[in-house]
């Protein structure tokens, strides 16, 4: 598969990373040549085989329905940018959304 | 529902997707607490609030109630189910992904029956039910160029609650809605609080022919926040489809927003991109497995449910299919009307609570089911005065006035306000006597055929008597009189 | 250079015990050699002011005979995990100045052990590289220098390269590091110590910095097989805050290394030879071979038939799962915020600017073969795909007890090297990235210099959860080769 700028655009837009222009040519190329690599997978044959998103041959724990975390906004604040607890009453920002 | 449009009739097709936040003391993945009203961003740890290295441990209890509501909507419970990562970038949502059940949820296909106005049920099949993390609040009003965000409510259990596009109408999907919440509640596992959030619903709406059974492109409404809203919105959506169809147009997938006050959906901009939501099992989570025993074991712990109820209650007490429907509505209006009419008469019982008893109840706020204007036990004890004959149902609606004045017992108030019947033959003969004395040309009115001075006659005795009088004795006593 | 600071974990701690030195001693010493080879820029951030506080504090628990088994042992953490208070950065501009206000199971068990820690180490940008050319906080040095070329600079490998230096350079005396696909092992080949990822699951990932999650590992680098063994035992252990940490108990891992190895199945994989295997990593592996037939263990060839497909696998999953991983840095609770028009244009100009070239490429890829429409040909053919591999692995451990393979196909590269096509950077994974897909446990250890004094390293393999056996084995072979080299200048 060899993805074109438009292609390149695309997931840039879905990965929410800003992409020049410029940049796009070298990156389709860059792109493109790893998806090349790992298209080798295909001549393997997996007819059958389960995928295997773990290894740990675990099943999930689970934790206790109690209350053991939280009541700390200001550990949750501490590293914020753009002034929540000074200025935003202690809520966290984003650019406007118009919903 | 049948919507006549210019080039013929339409059909409606209904799917709802509710959200229901699931009751537990921690949220799904974390151990901060679920309770409201806290400080922005307080109930929070890092794993709600996506701070690097964190990783989700799941709530056993969240687990327990996903199932607990399968088995309350009859569906299939899915012993292994998978966690998975549903990506997308939004402002409350702190991960960058919500973890969600995607190809393998917790529960599969079901059934809930819904109750319609003339008594009849109509079966709405599940889809499924997935457990997924609830998002932060995004608050648009606060500030002139930000939005702002509170994680109190990221990472709270929700159910998902899928139905088939089984509805036809407004009103079953309102039917839906009041059905299922009536189940969560009576199972515990939500509060059902639309207008608070913990019960919020997405419609998918599309139109067709009548006959046709293609399905259109739907549209989907998101978060409405009442029944009567829901109703509403999707009635709307379908006459704008219509609209469009009939005008040559094309309906356009999409996510819209309900405008409560102009009562008209229209189109999220923040929702304009396609999707494409990247799915996979999420790395930091294993397989959920649960075993057989637990699903036994929550099986035998739930309780009766609305359907069962309602049969019930029409078979044991004789209730028809609507009075049962309104009494199994809620639990504790069930269980008030159990306790009354428990060895007593059905239908007098349910005669009392759904007349004079939800009138009172309704007339005030300060009545609640834990502090309702009458008790059970004094309600079903003024029953059986009435039914040995200490009382009169005529003085019984006085009785039960007094009762909700002071909380008294029937039958200190009777003795009180000394309202017990009059059933001594003797006085309620020289009641009549005197009556006939004082007007023998009425009297002599009925004897002439004059059949409906009857009437008359009763009431002046009863007046007489103070209302106390037995009215079955009287009425033969006086029929006996005029014979003479 | 102190003396203190040529000592081994293991010496250290007996002569500490015996009264010899002090931790604030040792601690000094060390501090005063990582300030003296900040040049490697091996640290992205020094504590010393916290070393010294906490070396104070573990004399008095050693008086009071309360020492941990690191008690006073100053370490270096891999600046991928989170560490209360001190900057945590993943090398990565976008978590420049980030505090967390907790700390990692791991970082924080080596401090119940009671370790010191020197600072945070640098590495490739979120333990993305095998170079650590990709930090944003500067290259790191690789302190061995070519014999043929002293000018040249090398590479420390990575993306454990700062913890790989620290501890070859005598700049910490064990360090923390990752492992995803070789990240432990490789640059503890490049720089001539010893590093094992051990067994997906025996380490809690929590509060380690996510690159992807179903292959990242933490594990020790020191200077010997024992004090991996030392520190293992300090890091390992059930973690309920991980849903994929193992029930497991802990062995004795220092207990394991026995020097008795006779009867043992050695595994040789005859994949492990591809077509340009250079003749000196072929020539240390087969001297490898010959120590352990001489401490009576049996050589079996073995086939791990999947082998070459390992590396694709690799770069479809691990690029997948960090695409997710990763999408929580954008700009809202903490790191790098660029300001943009709108929440979309603020996301996209805070991540451009935060992330470097290499991890905004996985990060594409990975939200490339994850998209509708791709999912099945690339993600779901990879986990498929791996299956087999760790099948192979599964197959071949009925027959032998570990498995013996070169760790990376050639010694340390020079930094202006591999650097056009980032392929052919990746290939220097491809014996490690195998186990880390099996999530199995691998130990790099130096077994010999080549033709330009570099370090060359050996890796063994063993079974899910017996790092034992592979402890007990490398300990053999370490006695064997008796590799003494050390950089010029340690």
């Amino acid at each position: 598969m060899s993805l074109d700028k438009a292609a390149v655009r695309a997931i840039a837009e879905l990965a929410r990373i800003e992409v020049r222009d410029e940049e796009l040519d070298h990156l389709a190329g860059e792109l493109s040549g790893i998806l090349h690599f790992v298209e080798q997978l295909a001549e393997v044959n997996t007819d059958g085989v389960p995928p295997m998103s773990s290894v740990a041959d675990l099943t999930l724990p689970m934790r206790a329905d109690v209350v053991t975390d939280g009541g700390q906004f200001a550990a949750v604040l501490a590293n914020a940018p753009d002034g929540v607890v000074e200025d935003h009453g202690g809520f966290f920002t984003v650019p406007k959304v118009v919903e | 529902m049948i919507i006549q449009g210019d080039t013929g009739d339409w059909e409606i097709v209904i799917g709802l997707e509710v959200h229901a936040q699931v009751i537990s003391n921690a949220k799904l993945f974390s151990g901060a607490a679920t309770a409201f009203g806290a400080e922005p961003n307080d109930q929070v740890s890092f794993v709600d609030a996506g701070f690097p290295g964190m990783l989700p441990v799941i709530n056993e209890k969240c687990v327990e109630q996903a199932v607990r509501t399968g088995l309350g909507l009859k569906a299939q419970i899915n012993l292994t189910s998978v966690f998975a990562r549903k990506n997308y970038f939004y402002a409350d949502l702190p991960q960058g992904y919500q973890i969600s059940q995607y190809d393998m949820p917790i529960v599969g296909e079901g059934t809930l029956l819904i109750d319609l106005p003339d008594g009849s049920t109509r079966a709405i099949g599940i889809e499924r039910l997935h457990l997924e993390q609830d998002a932060g609040k995004s608050i648009h009003d606060m500030h002139p160029s930000k939005s702002y965000i509170d994680l109190n409510r990221s990472g709270v259990a929700l159910m998902e609650i899928v139905s088939k596009p089984d509805m036809r109408s407004p009103e079953e999907a309102g039917a839906y809605l009041t059905k299922l919440r009536t189940i969560l509640r009576y199972l515990g596992t939500c509060d059902g609080n639309m207008q608070e959030g913990s019960m919020r619903c997405d419609a998918n709406v599309s139109v067709r022919p009548v006959g046709s059974t293609d399905l259109r492109t739907r549209c989907e409404i998101k978060n409405v926040n009442s029944i009567r809203f829901v109703q509403q919105a999707i009635e709307y959506e379908a006459r704008r489809h219509i609209d469009v169809y009939e005008n040559g147009g094309e309906i356009k997938q999409e996510t819209r927003l309900f405008d409560s006050v102009k009562g008209e959906t229209r189109s999220m901009r923040s929702k304009e991109h396609a999707h494409d939501y990247r799915y996979f099992p999420d790395p930091d989570l294993l397989p959920l497995v649960i075993s057989q025993d637990l699903v036994d074991g929550i099986k035998a712990t739930l309780p009766e449910l609305p359907d069962e109820k309602k049969a019930r209650f029409m078979a044991e007490y004789g209730l028809n299919a609507y009075d049962a429907g309104v009494m199994v509505a809620e639990k504790d209006s069930a269980d008030f009307f159990e306790a009354v009419a428990k060895g007593r008469d059905g239908k007098t019982a349910a005669n009392w609570v759904m007349g004079d008893f939800f009138a009172t109840m309704n007339s005030d706020a300060k009545y609640t089911w834990t502090n309702p204007p009458v008790s059970a036990e004094n309600l079903g004890k003024m029953i059986d005065l009435i039914k040995d004959g200490t009382i009169s149902t005529r003085l019984a609606k006085d009785v039960f006035i007094f009762m909700v004045e002071t909380g008294k017992d029937p039958a200190t108030i009777v003795e009180e306000k000394g309202l017990k019947q009059v059933t001594d033959t003797g006085a309620i003969e020289k009641a009549i006597d005197e009556v006939f004395a004082a007007n023998p040309d009425k009297v002599a009115e009925v004897k002439a055929g004059k059949d409906k001075l009857m009437g008359w006659f009763v009431g002046q005795v009863m007046k007489a008597t103070q209302g106390k009088a037995n009215p079955g004795m009287l009425n033969e006593l006086i029929a006996k009189k005029f014979k003479e | 250079m102190s003396e203190l600071t040529k000592l081994t974990i293991a010496q250290a701690r007996d002569k500490m015990a015996k009264g010899e030195f002090t931790a604030v001693e040792l601690t000094e010493a060390h501090i005063k050699a990582m300030e003296a080879k900040r040049d490697l820029g091996a640290y992205i951030v020094e504590t010393p002011d916290l070393a010294r506080e906490q070396a104070k504090a573990s004399d008095l628990r050693r008086q009071a005979g309360q020492a941990g088994t690191l008690e006073g042992i100053p370490l270096g953490i891999k600046d991928l995990f989170c560490t209360k208070g001190v900057q945590t950065t993943a090398a990565s501009r976008i978590l420049e100045g980030f505090k967390p206000q907790y700390e990692s199971t791991v970082s924080g068990k080596l401090l119940d052990a009671g370790s010191i820690m020197l600072g945070k180490l640098n590495l490739d940008e979120f333990a993305m590289g095998s170079s650590n050319m990709t930090s944003y906080y500067g290259k790191v040095t690789n302190p061995w220098k070519s014999k043929s070329d002293a000018a040249k600079q090398l590479v420390p490998g990575g993306s454990s390269g700062g913890s790989a230096a620290a501890v070859a350079a005598r700049i910490a005396m064990g360090a923390t590091g990752t492992d995803t696909g070789g990240s432990i092992r490789q640059p503890a080949a490049f720089c001539g110590i010893t590093g094992i990822k051990p067994t997906y699951g025996r380490c809690s990932r929590w509060g380690i910095v996510a690159f992807a999650s179903s292959l990242d590992q933490a594990g020790p680098m020191a200077r010997d097989v024992r004090d991996c063994a030392i520190m293992l035992g300090a890091m390992a252990g059930h973690d309920p805050k991980d849903s994929t940490s193992a029930p497991m108990p802990v062995p004795n891992f220092e207990a394991a290394l026995t020097g008795d190895i006779r009867g043992l199945k050695v595994g040789i994989p005859k994949e492990y030879r591809p077509d340009g295997l250079s003749d000196e990593i072929q020539k240390v592996w087969e001297q490898g071979i010959e120590w352990l037939k001489e401490a009576g263990a049996t050589p079996v060839e073995i086939s791990l038939p999947h082998t070459k497909y390992a590396l694709p696998t690799y770069y479809i999953v691990a690029p997948a799962e960090a695409s997710s991983n990763l999408a929580r840095y954008d700009g809202v609770r903490f790191g790098l915020r660029v300001e943009g028009s709108s929440l979309d244009d603020m996301y996209k100009k805070t991540r451009a600017a935060g992330f470097g070239a290499e991890v905004r490429r996985r990060i594409m890829i990975g939200t490339y073969v994850l998209s509708a429409g791709y999912y099945d040909a690339y993600y779901s053919k990879a986990q498929k795909v791996r299956r087999l591999i760790a099948d192979d692995f599964r197959r071949a451990f009925e027959n032998v007890d570990v498995i013996l393979t070169p760790t990376a196909p050639s010694a340390a590269f020079g930094m202006d090297e591999n650097t056009d096509d980032p392929v052919t950077m990746w290939l220097n994974d491809v014996f490690t990235i195998p186990t880390s897909l099996a999530g199995l446990p691998g130990l790099s250890l130096p077994a010999g210099l080549n033709a330009d004094g570099l370090p060359l390293g050996l890796q063994l393999i063993g079974r899910p959860f017996d790092e034992e056996t592979v402890f007990k084995v490398a300990g053999v072979m370490e006695s064997a080769a008796g590799f003494t080299a050390t950089p010029e200048g340690v």
